[in-house]
C-alpha cells in the first residue's frame, strides 16, 4: 500500500526583486513511497529535496500536481495527527528546555499529564539528550538541537516521518545513533521518508531510493537495482601469470595492474571479458575473481551534477 | 481551543525569559520612582504629576514591549524557521496567529500588572491619594492595556508580511498619528476643501483612534474636590467595544494573510 503518493509535483518561485520570473524548483515529481519502508530522497545540493517536504507538510503550496499522505491531501490537519517531520537545518525557541519544548509539542496532539512526561523522558533518552534535557536551547550546539528535532519529530508515535537532512551537523557517532533510530522506526513498522545529500549514510540503511537533479526525478528504486543497471566493466583477478600473458591479453583490457603474485585487470564490456577468460581457461592460469565494477553512488551523483 | 492555550502558554514562556523584558520594566519602574522626585517640585499637585507620569510611562514601555517583544517574536518565529516544525503538527494557521496573540497580551498584561503596583507604591510613598484612587487605577491602567492591544494586533497584522524594522516603524507611526487623527478629521472639516475632508475622515476611520482610550488621567484617577475630572462610563465602554471590533478586523486579515503564505 502507498503510503505517500506524489503525483506530478510542481512548484515554481518568483524570484528577482522587480520583475518577479519564475524559477522551477521542482517539476513533476511523481512518487510513491510504501507501507513500512526507509525511502531515501537523495540529490545534490538545490535538487529540490526541501522543496518537495514542505509541499508534502503544505507549507508550500504546489504551482501544479498533488501530494497525498496516509491517503489524505497534504493540507488536510487531521492527517497531522499521525506524521512526524523534522525540518532542514531545524531551530527552536531559544529560552526554552527541550522537556518544555517536548512537552509544549505533545500538546499540541492533545496528549498531556503523566503519559506525556514519560513519552518526554523516553525520546529525550532515545536521542541522547537525556544530561541536558533541561538547558536552556541557546546553549545548544547545531548537532544537539538537530537531535532534539529528531524527537520532536517523534513525539506522536507517528506513522510516517519526514527527516529533511537527518544526519547533517552531527559527528560519525551522532550519525550512526539517527542510523539506528530510524531502523528501529522501522522494525516498529513506520514509514521513514528521509532526504540526504550524505551517500553513506542512506547507502547503509535505505530499503528504495529516488534520485532527484535539478527539480526532476532521475530514477527511483533499489540501490542495487539503480547502480547495477550502471555497470561499467569488470575486474578480473590471475595469479600464475607470466610477462606473455601480459602482452597477449593487453588488446582486451583498459587497465593492467601487477600487484606482486597477481595481476588486476579491467574490462569494459562483455567481449573484452570473454576474450580475456578465454585466455586464461586455455592458458591454464588461475582465476582469482571476476567482479562487475559498479559506480558507488558518489561517482553516480557526480555523473548526474556534471551533466550527461 | 487546547492547542490555541498551548501557543499563548508557550509564547508567554518564550517571552518572560527574554532579558529585554526585565530592562524595560525595570525601566519603566525607575520612571515612576523618578516621578516621585518630580512631583515633590510641583507644590499641592505632587499625586497628579506622579499619576500623569506614571501612566505615561506604562503606555509607552508598554508599547515598546509590545513593539520589541512581539515583532521580534512572530520575526524568528518565521525567520528561523520554528514555524516549520509547528505547522507540521496538527495546528491550524489561524490557531498558530490566535495563539501568539493571546501569548503576548499574557506577557503585556503581566508587565503592566508589575508596574501598576509600582506606581500603587509611588502613590502610597506620598500617601496622601484618597483611597478610591488606588481601585480607579483598574480602568485607567485597564485602557492602557486595551489600546496595546489594538497596538499589538496591529504590530502582529505587519509582522506577517514584512520585516521587523518596517513592521515596527509602522506601527510607532500609527501609534503617533492614531492619537490625533479625530484632530485629522477636525482640520478636513474646517479645510473647506471637499477633497480634504474625504481625506480626514478616511484616515479617521482606517487609522486606529488610540486617542480613544485617554479618558482617565491623573485627575481622573484622584477625583480630588475641586479638581476632579469626572470619569464617563460609557465612553470606557465604546472605547473597549471599539478597541474589540477594531481588533477582531486586524487579527482577521493577519489570519488571511498568514493562511495563504508560502513559508519558504
Ligand atoms: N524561497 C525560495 N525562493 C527562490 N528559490 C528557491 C527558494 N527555495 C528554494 N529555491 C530554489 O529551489 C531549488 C531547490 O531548493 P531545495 O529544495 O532547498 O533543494 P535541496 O533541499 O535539495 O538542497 C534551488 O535551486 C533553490 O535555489
Ligand atoms: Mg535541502
Amino acid at each position: 500500500m502507498a503510503v505517500i503518493e506524489i503525483e506530478n509535483l510542481t512548484k515554481d518561485f518568483a524570484v528577482g526583486f522587480w520583475r518577479k520570473r519564475p524559477v522551477r524548483a521542482l517539476d513533476g515529481l511523481s512518487l510513491e513511497v510504501r507501507a513500512g519502508e526507509i525511502f531515501g530522497f537523495l540529490g545534490p545540493n538545490g535538487a529540490g529535496k526541501s522543496t518537495t517536504l514542505k509541499l508534502l507538510m503544505h507549507l508550500l503550496s504546489p504551482t501544479s500536481g498533488s501530494a497525498r499522505i496516509l491517503g489524505r491531501p497534504a493540507g488536510d490537519t487531521a492527517m497531522h495527527e499521525r506524521i512526524g517531520y523534522l525540518p532542514e537545518n531545524p531551530y527552536f525557541y531559544d529560552y526554552l528546555t527541550p522537556r518544555e519544548l517536548l512537552t509544549f509539542m505533545g500538546r499540541l496532539f492533545g496528549m498531556g499529564g503523566a503519559p506525556l512526561a514519560r513519552k518526554v523522558r523516553e525520546l529525550v533518552g532515545e536521542v541522547g539528550l537525556a544530561a541536558s534535557a533541561d538547558l536552556q536551547l541557546r546553549k545548544f550546539s547545531k548537532g544537539m538541537v538537530q537531535r532534539l528535532g529528531i524527537a520532536q519529530a517523534l513525539i506522536n508515535e507517528p506513522e510516517v516521518v519526514f527527516l529533511d537532512e537527518p544526519m547533517s551537523g552531527l559527528d560519525p557517532l551522532g550519525r550512526m545513533e539517527v542510523r539506528r533510530i530510524v531502523t528501529g522506526l522501522r522494525e516498529r513498522g513506520v514509514t521513514v521518508f528521509l532526504s540526504s545529500h550524505i551517500l553513506p549514510d542512506v547507502e547503509a540503511i535505505c530499503d528504495r531510493v529516488a534520485i532527484l537533479n535539478r527539480g526532476r526525478l532521475q530514477e527511483a528504486g533499489t540501490l542495487e537495482d539503480i547502480l547495477r543497471a550502471r555497470i561499467s566493466g569488470h575486474e578480473v583477478i590471475l595469479s600464475g601469470w607470466t610477462e606473455g600473458t601480459l602482452e597477449a591479453i593487453r588488446p582486451w583490457c583498459s587497465e593492467v595492474r601487477a600487484m606482486g603474485e597477481r595481476l588486476h585487470l579491467r574490462a569494459d564490456d562483455r567481449e573484452d571479458l570473454e576474450a580475456v577468460l578465454g585466455f586464461v581457461f586455455a592458458h591454464g592460469l588461475e582465476l582469482v575473481s571476476v567482479n562487475p565494477i559498479r559506480p558507488s553512488l558518489e561517482e553516480y551523483f557526480q555523473t548526474l551534477v556534471v551533466g550527461k | 481551543m487546547n492547542r490555541i492555550l498551548a501557543i499563548a502558554r508557550n509564547t508567554f514562556r518564550e517571552t518572560v525569559r527574554d532579558k529585554i523584558l526585565y530592562n524595560l520594566i525595570l525601566f519603566a519602574l525607575v520612571m515612576i520612582g523618578s516621578s516621585l522626585a518630580l512631583g515633590q517640585l510641583t507644590l499641592g499637585n505632587e499625586d497628579k504629576v506622579i499619576l500623569d507620569l506614571g501612566l505615561g510611562a506604562i503606555s509607552v514601555f508598554g508599547l515598546l514591549i509590545a513593539i520589541f517583544i512581539g515583532i521580534g517574536l512572530v520575526y524568528k518565529e518565521l525567520e528561523k524557521r520554528t514555524v516549520y516544525a509547528l505547522l507540521a503538527k496538527p495546528v491550524r494557521r489561524y490557531e498558530l496567529v490566535l495563539g501568539k496573540y493571546l501569548g503576548l497580551l499574557w506577557t503585556l498584561g503581566v508587565n503592566l500588572a508589575v508596574m501598576t503596583a509600582g506606581l500603587a507604591l509611588a502613590l502610597g510613598y506620598t500617601g496622601r491619594a484618597p483611597a478610591g484612587a488606588y481601585w480607579r487605577l483598574l480602568p485607567a491602567v485597564g485602557l492602557i492595556f486595551l489600546s496595546l492591544a489594538l497596538a499589538t494586533a496591529l504590530a502582529l497584522l505587519f509582522s506577517t508580511f514584512s520585516t521587523p524594522a518596517l513592521a515596527a516603524l509602522f506601527t510607532f507611526f500609527l501609534w503617533v498619528i492614531g492619537h490625533f487623527n479625530a484632530d485629522l478629521r477636525t482640520f478636513g472639516e474646517l479645510s473647506g476643501s471637499p477633497a480634504v475632508e474625504a481625506l480626514g475622515r478616511a484616515l479617521y476611520y482606517v487609522i486606529p483612534n488610540f486617542g480613544n482610550f485617554n479618558l482617565i488621567d491623573g485627575r481622573g484617577v484622584l477625583q480630588t474636590a475641586g479638581y476632579a475630572r469626572p470619569i464617563d462610563p460609557w465612553a470606557v465602554a465604546g472605547a473597549g467595544a471599539y478597541a474589540l471590533l477594531f481588533i477582531a478586523f486586524l487579527l482577521a486579515l493577519s489570519v488571511i494573510i498568514f493562511a495563504r503564505r508560502d513559508f519558504k
